[in-house]
């Protein structure tokens, strides 16, 4: 997407860019803040710096900095950011008609720049993918100037925050802001009981087992919530599969 | 861990945060083969990321230490309902994480600095 100078000129590069443009206000806040929660949480300051320019992920960074910070092993920190990020998996699902005729390394830089702002401005734009070379081209370089000023935004504020963290004293406590933010994204997601129950029984799962060692009560709260959910979701299906007949 | 020191293993597990990033964004389009999830794990993707959001954020909220917090003077309670406050009393759409964040700070700051809670 990035490597054709044509792109650069395409009028959608414009309109993607200014389109991201208009969410970067709140997008340079929460960098900002998830700049000032690395270095608050203990990383150094190259850990934070090379985190806040190649993870681009900004929940999954946020959840990553306290087990990091309390130690857990690489695995369990690995899977956190995994689980965090499944969201993703049924974007590229969504996805993979608009980006399959590019070549691998094209489409993987596409998937790694393709957050959630961009997802939802891309394809409110684009409903359905191009049938034409000259459609498909439109779009990727729409999707290169939306994507584009996304990770200068969200790479330049987090950097931004970095440097700007050593201003505030730690004791201030500003790191619950990445907390506050998670808790944000929670809300955003709960678009059904289900998730509500996912989310009650992970929290509350969370709490009991924290005793486990390497961080694995988030592991065990993760498998037991989705384990409630779908099981519950098989019992409401059998439900309204057994009395649909009648009603 | 001790602060502020670069150590090898946690600049491994930042490069390994970067790879999931690619690794989850480009899963089905990462082969040019048509191919779909088992039925479970599509409806799985569904709950997972909420649950992974719930285990890091509740005990972050509600303990202190390892321990089950003792009083309801914690700033940090208060804070986390003033930003579903705001999040669920909202009128606009736009911005509402950073709405969240905003209300919860606004609300922690005085009593974690003033009254030390």
């Amino acid at each position: 997407m990035f490597f054709k100078p044509s792109m650069f000129r395409h009028p959608e590069f414009r309109i993607g860019a200014l389109e991201s443009l208009g969410a970067a206000p709140g997008l340079a806040a929460w960098a900002l803040m998830t700049g000032v929660a690395m270095m608050n949480s203990g990383l150094s300051t190259f850990e934070a710096l090379l985190m806040g320019v190649i993870v681009f992920a900004g929940s999954s960074q946020l959840a990553a900095i306290p087990l990091i910070a309390s130690g857990a092993p690489m695995w369990v920190v690995l899977a956190t950011g995994f689980c965090v990020n499944l969201r993703f998996v049924v974007f590229s699902a969504h996805m993979r008609s608009y980006v399959m005729h590019l070549p691998l390394r094209e489409r993987l830089l596409t998937g790694y720049l393709m957050a959630d702002l961009s997802y939802v401005q891309f394809t409110r734009r684009y409903p359905s993918h191009g049938s034409t070379p000259e459609q498909l081209q439109a779009q990727q370089a729409y999707l290169a100037g939306n994507c584009g000023v996304n990770w200068v935004c969200w790479v330049g504020f987090g950097v931004l925050g970095i440097l700007l963290a050593g201003l505030v004293p730690t004791r201030w406590g500003l790191g619950f802001a990445g907390i506050l933010a998670l808790l944000g994204v929670l809300f955003s997601l709960a678009s059904s009981p289900l998730r509500w129950v996912s989310a009650g029984v992970a929290g509350a799962a969370a709490v009991a087992a924290f005793a486990l060692p390497y961080k694995l009560n988030i592991l065990l709260a993760i498998a037991a919530a989705v384990a409630m959910s779908l099981l519950l979701e098989a019992g409401n299906r059998a439900n309204s599969a057994t009395s649909e007949p009648h009603s | 861990m001790s602060s502020g020191e670069t150590d090898v293993w946690t600049v491994l597990v930042i490069v390994g945060l970067a790879a999931i990033t690619v690794l989850t964004r480009s899963l089905f389009f990462i082969s040019s083969r048509p191919w779909n999830l088992p039925h479970w794990a599509q409806r799985g993707l569904q709950y997972a990321p909420i649950a992974a959001l719930a285990a890091v954020v509740v005990p972050e909220v509600v303990m202190t230490q390892g321990q089950f917090i003792q009083s309801w003077q914690d700033a940090r309670l208060f804070a986390a309902l003033a930003g579903a406050a705001w999040f669920f009393g909202r009128k606009a759409q736009r911005q509402a994480v950073l709405g969240t964040i905003v209300a919860g700070m606004l609300v922690y700051l005085p009593l974690h600095l003033v009254w030390g809670w």
